[in-house]
């Protein structure tokens, strides 16, 4: 296999990680840090990486920053590049931050910067943020897709390494339904650089993979734990082939429910803290023995492993097997003290001392082993507390989780060979700690002396842990210099948190399939085709796709808005008002409910007629309103604003279902089940005539604000007699299905009498001449219904409703802002909606708002709604709409602009 | 208090740093008595503390925090800042504490790294667009920026953002405070813990107040806290989501629910956002650190509780929603994601008040949003403590408005329509 770093070729094997392969090219130079700009080769061998990260490069928009290439698996023409150096890795200007290290302590940002006045975020910062951050950020749209899956199982084992596999093995044999993840592109875990485990490990997975009950998932990290035991995995699906099949997702997103879980998810080793520590070349001694030994990369060729337990000896012996010469293997529990290292961009010397004898020794690779930390993240973000247990020098699982255990490594459970304690640190010169930060041992110190003694506080300022790495190599280590400083324990100190994710996950992988027409989904009416064919122009109002008018030719919004008015007006318009939210509410105590929910009174609300009902929150303001009709004594059609909907439902349910469950009442939300088609204007009932199976709609019969059950050409219908334009009018409901054929029969109708379609811009304005309220525009939350005129709806005699007590403080009533009309001077000024009211122009204290305005298509003149501090004590008065740099005299008249009679209604 | 400045950072630096102290003194316990008692040390608390030392002269305080300071809500906030509220209240308030962070670094001498970078909130449908053109002529009313900005300006001021007809709900326009922007939330809780320790302070960490005293007239009289009682008459309580649970050691009862919020953060990358943009309709808002990770933020959990991990279908919802907005950020990677406990009051906004019982302050309910307030939130209710009655600009976020129904409801302005 090929591939290129920084442009230059080179050849892989199968099953090579970027920085395995790069290893055996001899390239150990493989990036460079956040805030120094230091060269640095690989630490570790795995996710735990902090220095090599890489961008991968597939073309178009599918680069990736910040890969780590310990991860990161070669295949055939891939393009990798180094990140956070200008012009080039070997040759970084960024570097010239090492030289000025002595100036850069931690936060020295905090300490500086200051001057002069607005100079930080026009000067400093940019600079700063120029020379932070790591990769390059891809700057096209994702092309690449990602998937998202639910499952569930008995047993979810996390971790495929010698107790993961035991755990699975187990489980599937005792026919449980067990799913077993692993971040690596192998199972095995640490079997997989033991050549004598290979013949086990095989039989084990064989029996794995033939048994259906288990699902087996490489490449997939377990990145957190959420309540009742739901986990998120992240699996890689197709960032490891060459030519990816188009069908399969770059990543998939597993929620998997699990009723045990089983976390065996190993340990990481320990790097060591001394001077130079830091230098290509230097690594944790478990990922020198996984570079030689899995792949057949020899990180070095004359090696000093610096260690700190015995597993020193095992590294030593299993290098010294790969064909690397052990130059010398130094305890430091036999009083050795590291003094330095050097080498630009490789190791080349390590500098030792004991007992004031000093040497340096040649070397290409110095292997570190400083202990093991096991990996409780998942424990922790299960909620369990660990506990410190100081031989291994590390936290271990300690108090229980219902229904996870931990089990090998990550539960503590290694042999004494790993037991080092927390290794002695050489704190001199520059010792890092956090090594993808730049955080060294004095800075730890530094931050001590500055009072920042919680660990989190240490963790905020120095930045220490914070890395993409979240200090899996660096936070054992750094707890143990802080505490030191502070003649602390530990314990005593404590852990910062283990946040999810363990290791970071793809925002695409978060989102799945949620992009574009799946971001939400898209709400339309059973008629939404035949408005399309018609040419609406449609708005979102929630969820929900709306026509907003029907232009024809030449016709702007404005002049298709004013000609669906006043054909309203002069003959009949068909509207579609199925997306009002409708409930309907039944049983022995269907007018008690309502009678608490709404403010007006139902009880005596004869079956057959309907109401315009108002609903308050607890607070008394006005939170929804719609037409209620009473099919018959204990059954309610009621209907709600659009947007309202699933709100009030909810608020019913709510109350129904917890403050008077003894009501005999139930409620269905039939939204989804009835087509509305408006039918409004003089003519309506011309139009409708012939389509209702000769049901008597006269006026006598049928008057305004009434409801009948019959038949549309023979298909169940609930008709209303209601009105929102002003015009006599009426909504047929039928059911869903049948919304298209009874739109089509209702059109030809409407064509007939000289009428057509109208959008919701119509009915917004001819609503608005009539001075009908939209909850929402007129409304705000603060509204009550003294507000916008609505204390007529109160049914005084009640004993309660929904925000009746509220409306008794003191605050309800007094100067508050009212639902008043505006005129301008010149009727074709359009006031803007929103725009703010004074009394003169001198006064710049607002009065109120403009809630609606609109040119007025059929009273000669605009017209405008708006909320005015005493609004009814101001009829007559002339206000200011005060607009940029102007303003705009106004009349205050009555909201209501057409019909103030409303003998139109009852035609 | 040592000064902070370039040229100690440079003369340190020679000297291998040795002659730093202690930001903040660090009392190992609490003295008997104090003129007023902090409960709460997050920003709010210790910019009160501060602003009573330093306006009002009251020096013997201590601000008593159960954890370290700064790691409530103040050190987890995804620290947006901006003035353009839309009662005249709520801007008058904002735009007091705006005023203060142009400053905020200078008068602490610690940088709080305050970036004004423009603050974008996205209008994706008609009903945004109406409430909006609002928010915008109340504001210039007010004397407070804000400018509309067609779909293509706003695409001119943040080039990342998806303008385009792809889009499930497209962007009609935006509101723009170039005043807006973010600073540094760590900064701020220690920057004013310095500057208040230097004025006589006592900032005590790892002490949870866990009673309130009153006297047989039913005054307060002291705090019962996990290392021991501290006679005082006046305690003013700015506990965030906790806020509730110390007021009822009072008997106090308050209009806050606590709900967990959370936020996330990815890899760091070189500067690639600009600003801030948000969006209220489809619940996100992001903008880039100075660290080069992008900060983004969502809407609150479904449900009340006290903990501090919410559940994961938050964080994938609102990564929805920055895909959706930043279609090229996809291939980003989630770093870090964690909650909050924020109080909410019926009307989202803050509570500045008095209560009934004598020398019981409270200063809470500052919800999704008192990050930004916390210079000017501390500077009022130093002022009400200090003076037992509230300043004219939060004389209107008082408990009383409760009872008498005046809210001041943000929220409610941007009620969905029909
Ligand atoms: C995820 C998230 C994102 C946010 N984003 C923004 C944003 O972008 N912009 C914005 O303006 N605001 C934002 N906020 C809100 C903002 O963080 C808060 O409104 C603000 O920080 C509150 O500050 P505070 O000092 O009142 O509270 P906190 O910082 O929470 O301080 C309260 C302190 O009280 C302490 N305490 C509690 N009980 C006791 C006790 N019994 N004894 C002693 N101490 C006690 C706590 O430990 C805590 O430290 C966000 C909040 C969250 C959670």
């Amino acid at each position: 296999m090929k591939f290129t770093f920084d442009g230059r070729p080179y050849e892989a094997r199968r099953g090579d990680t970027l920085a395995a392969a790069l290893i055996r090219n001899g390239v150990h130079l493989m990036g460079r840090s956040f805030k120094y700009h230091r060269p640095r080769g690989v630490l570790a061998a795995g996710a735990e990486e902090p220095n090599a990260l890489v961008e991968i490069d597939r073309g178009g928009a599918r680069r990736t920053p910040n890969l780590r290439a310990t991860v990161v698996e070669v295949f055939d023409g891939m393009v990798a590049r180094s990140q956070n150096r200008t012009p080039s890795l070997r040759f970084d200007v960024g570097a010239v931050n090492d030289l000025l290290a002595p100036f850069l302590p931690p936060g020295f940002y905090y300490k500086t910067f200051m001057w002069p006045i607005g100079a930080w975020a026009k000067l400093y910062e940019p600079l700063i943020r120029r020379a932070a951050g790591l990769g390059r950020a891809p700057d096209l749209p994702d092309t690449d897709r990602y998937t998202q899956r639910f499952a569930h199982c008995d047993v979810l084992v996390i971790g495929a390494g010698p107790a993961g596999l035991a755990a699975a093995a187990e489980a599937a044999a005792a026919g449980m339904r067990v799913m077993l993840c692993d971040e690596q592109a192998e199972f095995g875990g640490s079997l997989l650089s033991d050549p004598a485990a290979a013949a086990g490990l095989h039989e084990t997975l064989a029996a794995l993979f033939a048994n259906p009950r288990a699902t087996m998932l490489c490449r997939t990290t377990a990145f957190g734990i959420y309540g009742d035991n739901l986990v998120g995995l992240a699996e890689r699906v197709t960032d490891h082939l060459p030519d990816p099949d188009p069908a399969l997702p770059r990543e998939r997103l597993w929620q998997v429910r699990a009723k045990r879980i089983v976390v065996a998810a190993g340990a990481i080793e320990r790097p060591l803290v001394f001077p130079g520590n830091d230098r290509p070349g230097i690594m944790l001694g478990d990922a020198a023995r996984i570079f030689a030994t899995r792949y057949g990369a020899n990180p070095g060729r004359n090696a000093v492993v610096v260690t700190a337990c015995d597993t020193g000896a095992d590294v030593a012996r299993d290098l010294a097997a790969s064909g690397v010469r052990i130059a010398r293997v130094i305890d430091l529990r036999e009083g050795f003290r590291v003094t330095g290292t050097s080498g630009r961009l490789r190791v080349s010397f390590i500098g030792i001392e004991r007992g004031g004898a000093r040497e340096k020794i040649p070397c290409d690779l110095v292997a570190m082993c400083g202990g093991w930390t096991p990996s409780i993240h998942l424990y922790s973000q299960a909620r369990g507390k660990p506990r410190f247990d100081a031989a291994l020098g590390a936290f271990v699982p300690d108090t229980e989780v219902s229904n996870l255990i931990c089990v090998g490594a990550c539960a503590g459970d290694m042999p004494g060979a790993y037991r080092a304690g927390i290794a002695p640190v050489s704190s001199e010169g520059r010792a890092f700690v956090d090594f993808q930060n730049d955080v060294t041992a004095k800075d730890l110190e530094l931050a001590t002396r500055e009072g920042f003694r919680s660990i989190e506080h240490v963790k905020r300022y120095t930045t220490t842990g914070m890395a993409t790495d979240q200090g899996k190599t660096s936070n054992i280590n750094a707890l143990g210099i802080v505490a030191g400083a502070l003649g602390a324990t530990i314990p005593e100190i404590g852990l910062t948190t283990f946040r999810t994710p363990y290791t970071p996950v793809t925002f695409g992988t978060l989102a799945g399939h949620s992009r574009g027409d799946l971001f939400d989904p898209v709400r339309t009416t059973p008629m939404h085709q035949l408005a399309v064919a018609a040419g609406a122009v449609f708005e979102d109002v929630g969820t929900w796709k709306r026509a907003r008018y029907f232009p024809r030719a030449a016709e702007d919004m404005h002049m298709a808005v004013a000609r669906e008015c006043r054909m309203v007006r002069d003959s009949v318009g068909m509207f579609d008002a199925t997306t009002l939210g409708e409930i309907e509410v039944v049983g022995a105590d269907a007018a008690e409910f309502m009678n608490r929910v709404y403010i007006n009174a139902w009880t005596r609300l004869a079956p057959g007629r309907c109401r315009y009902g108002v609903m308050l929150g607890e607070n008394g303001f006005v939170m929804d309103d719609g037409v209620v009709g009473r099919l018959a004594p204990d059954r309610f059609h009621v209907t709600t604003t659009t947007g309202g909907a699933a709100r009030v439902l909810a608020a019913m349910e709510d109350y129904r279902q917890t403050e008077w469950p003894e009501l005999r009442v139930w409620l269905t939300s039939v939204s989804e089940q009835w087509a509305v088609i408006a039918v409004q204007g003089p003519r309506a009932r011309e139009a409708l005539l012939p389509l209702v199976d000769g049901l008597d709609i006269s006026a006598a019969v049928m008057p305004h604000m009434s409801v009948v059950e019959g038949t549309f050409l023979g298909i169940e219908m609930r008709l209303f007699r209601v009105s929102f334009s002003g015009e006599m009018g009426f909504e047929v409901n039928v059911p869903a299905d049948y919304g298209h054929a009874a739109w089509e029969a209702i059109s030809a109708r409407v064509g007939a009498c000289q009428g057509g379609l109208y959008g919701t811009e119509a009915m917004h304005v001819l609503r608005a001449e009539k001075g009908f309220i939209i909850v929402g525009q007129e409304t705000d939350g603060t509204a009550t219904p003294d507000d916008v005129g609505l204390a007529w709806a109160i049914g005084k005699a009640k004993p309660d409703f929904i925000g009746k007590r509220s409306l008794t403080r003191s605050g309800m009533s007094g100067p508050r802002r009212q639902l008043v009309g505006l005129r301008t001077d010149d009727p074709a000024t359009v006031l803007e909606e929103g725009a703010q009211i004074t009394a003169t122009t001198d006064d710049n204290r607002p009065l109120g708002h403009v809630t609606s305005a609109y040119g007025g298509a059929t009273v000669g003149h605009s017209i405008a709604l708006a909320m005015i501090e005493s609004g009814r004590d101001r009829l007559g008065a002339t206000l200011q709409v005060r607009m940029p740099g102007r303003a705009i005299a106004v009349r205050v008249t009555a909201p209501v602009f057409y019909d103030p009679e409303g003998a139109r209604l009852d035609a | 208090m040592d000064r902070f400045s370039l040229a100690r950072l440079l003369r340190q630096g020679f000297s291998g740093h040795s002659g730093w102290g202690a930001q903040w003194r660090a009392p190992e316990a609490p003295l008997a008595a104090y003129d007023v008692v902090i409960v709460g040390g997050g920003g709010h608390g210790l910019a009160t503390a501060y602003y009573l030392a330093r306006e009002h002269n009251i020096r013997r305080v201590a601000v008593i925090e159960r954890g370290w300071i700064g790691g409530g809500n103040t050190g987890r906030n995804t620290t947006i800042i901006r003035s353009n509220y839309l009662m005249p209240e709520s801007a008058g308030l904002y735009d007091h504490s705006m005023k203060l962070w142009r400053t905020l670094s200078r008068e602490l001498n610690y940088n709080v790294m305050y970036s004004p970078r423009g603050v974008m909130m996205l209008a994706h449908n008609v009903h945004d667009v109406q409430v909006s053109m609002r928010h915008i002529h109340a504001n210039r009313l007010a004397g407070v920026d804000n400018e509309w900005l067609t779909p293509a300006q706003a695409k001119a001021f943040c080039p990342p953002l998806n303008i385009g007809g792809d889009l499930r709900y497209p962007v009609l326009g935006a509101a723009l405070q170039r005043r807006g922007g973010t600073a540094r939330h760590d900064a701020v809780a220690w920057g004013f813990a310095r500057a208040a320790s230097a004025l006589g302070v006592d900032i005590i960490q790892n002490c949870a107040v866990t009673g309130l005293a009153r006297d047989a007239a039913g005054a307060i009289s002291g705090v019962e806290t996990t290392r021991g009682n501290i006679a005082t008459r006046k305690v003013g309580v700015v506990a965030a989501g906790h806020t509730s649970v110390v007021m009822g050691m009072a008997g106090v009862r308050l209009p806050l629910e606590s709900y967990p919020l959370q936020a996330l953060v990815s890899e760091p990358v070189k500067p690639a956002f600009p600003c801030v943009v948000m969006s209220n309709t489809i619940h996100a808002y992001i903008s880039q650190s100075d660290k080069g990770e992008m900060v983004i933020g969502a809407g609150t959990d479904a449900y009340v509780s006290y903990s501090q991990t919410g559940g994961l279908h938050i964080a994938t919802q609102t990564l929805d929603a920055i895909c959706e907005l930043v279609p090229q950020f996809r291939r980003l990677r989630m770093l870090r994601n964690w909650g909050g406990i924020v109080d909410l009051s019926p009307d989202r906004s803050p509570i500045l008040s008095k209560t009934d019982v004598p020398g019981l302050y409270v200063n809470c309910g500052w919800g999704t949003g008192g990050f930004k307030a916390t210079p000017g939130s501390g500077n009022l209710f130093a002022h009400t403590v200090a003076h037992d009655e509230p300043h004219p600009i939060n004389a209107p976020f008082s408990l009383a408005r409760f009872d008498t129904g005046r809210l001041i409801d943000e929220a409610a302005a941007a009620a969905v329509a029909h």
